[in-house]
């Protein structure tokens, strides 16, 4: 059983990592502020949301877990807000020119 | 081994980071890399096992030096194309270099001749921690055995404050600092502004709290508080206070007087200036910790908004 978690966390982690790396390079590629942005926030959610779904078997107690589900949470909600507003900011910019 | 990967990645990464934000000719770009070396920084101290130091760069050291940085390079944009124009000479920078390898050289040399074992002090502090009664020994050290270090860290931080308002014109004088921000009041920004607070307070005095037992403490706990008060004053959901209002003057002197008055009431009870009295170490510190708290929260934030540049609620006269 303990081996079959750990298959799983190293399968989640891999795989969310594989979403930062998608993610920094359309950051480095995509041509406008719009598709960087949508690149970087794919890292953030799926990515960060994998390696906690992968980390959540190794953690003891319910409540480091519960942490962990925060902190993706709170990394989603910021990731959301912040890419609005710099969005907005591009736009506001294109608009100017 | 992969643990020697990691840290010579990370090592690798932050001179190139430092190498960026020293040789970046554009400020703003500068100071971009100068942001994720401070974050990368506290990851070398989580490395370490210094967790407090690491909560203390990330706060601080990333997060509100880069935003004072930012401010700073927003009020310089009108200078920069005539300073870029200025090239100094060969001589000047050969100076530079010079004597920057010349710091850089002797306090590698420092770092080298340091006697192995270091010299600490550690053994003692953790013989002496149950005197103070509380469980995390770098709060052990800040708030008793070196507690006249972080009164005049405080005392500092008031003085630097003053140093901002002091760059106000006269006129302005006793008024509000920063300009008035405006933002649609049904946008993103101000929903984030309405919706994070309240996690926010949650979470510093979460981190005040554990502080006595675990790492954290009151100079995390007011970054994250002035971060919460910055966003809802970047959203218009309020406006920075008069600086000539009393009550701010009572928040801003009120943890280092705090602290005197404990003090001197330890060369009474204790027999030392800063000394507590046994048995009584604990409630001391804590009162120490929860004056500190509001003067921190409020420098902190007032750093940041600057020196006052207007009197009415709205926009700059």
């Amino acid at each position: 059983m303990d081996r079959l978690l750990d298959l799983f966390s190293i399968v989640a982690i891999v795989s969310g990592a594989f979403f930062f790396l998608a993610g920094s390079v359309g950051l480095l590629r995509f041509p406008d502020a719009y598709t960087r942005l949508h690149a970087l926030t794919k890292a953030d959610n799926l990515g960060l949301a994998l390696v906690v779904i992968g980390l959540l078997p190794q953690v003891d107690g319910v409540l480091a877990g519960l942490k962990l589900v925060v902190v993706w949470l709170l990394v989603l909600l910021s990731g959301a807000a912040v890419s609005q507003l710099i969005a907005r900011a591009a736009r506001r910019r294109e608009k100017q020119t | 081994m992969t643990g020697g990967i990691v840290s010579l990645a990370i090592v690798l990464l932050l001179l190139a980071l430092a190498l960026w934000a020293v040789l970046v000719r554009d400020a703003f770009l500068a100071i971009a890399g100068f942001v994720a070396y401070g974050l990368l920084l506290s990851l070398v101290w989580v490395r370490l096992y210094g967790i407090d130091v690491a909560l203390t760069e990330a706060a601080i050291g990333g997060g509100l030096t880069g935003a004072m940085l930012i401010g700073a390079v927003a009020r310089l944009r009108g200078t920069e194309a005539s300073s870029r124009s200025e090239r100094s000479g060969v001589g000047l920078h050969i100076l530079a270099l010079l004597l920057s390898l010349g710091l850089a050289a002797t306090l590698a040399l420092c770092v080298m001749v340091l006697p192995d074992p270091a010299p600490t002090l550690a053994p003692q502090v953790s013989q002496n921690m149950a005197v103070t009664g509380v469980g995390n020994p770098i709060t052990g050290v800040l708030l008793a055995f070196r507690a006249l270090d972080t009164l005049l860290e405080a005392i500092v931080l008031v003085i630097g404050l003053i140093g901002v308002w002091s760059l106000a014109p006269d006129r302005f004088w006793g008024g509000r600092p920063g300009l008035r921000h405006e933002a649609d009041p049904d946008g993103i920004l101000a929903y984030f502004a309405r919706l994070l607070p309240p996690l926010g307070i949650i979470f510093a005095l979460y981190i005040f709290w554990a502080g006595a037992d675990h790492p954290g403490g009151k100079f995390q706990s007011a970054t994250i508080l002035a971060a919460m008060w910055m966003l809802v004053l970047m959203a218009g959901l309020a406006d920075t206070p008069r600086i000539g209002h009393r009550g701010l003057r009572v928040g801003i002197v009120i943890g280092p007087l705090a602290f005197i008055a404990i003090g001197v009431l330890g060369l009474f009870s204790a027999g030392a200036l800063l000394a507590y009295p046994e048995e009584w170490a604990k409630p001391m510190i804590v009162v120490v910790e929860v004056a500190l708290l509001p003067t921190l929260t409020l420098i902190l934030g007032l750093l940041l908004a600057g020196p006052p540049l207007r009197f009415d609620r709205g926009s700059a006269a």
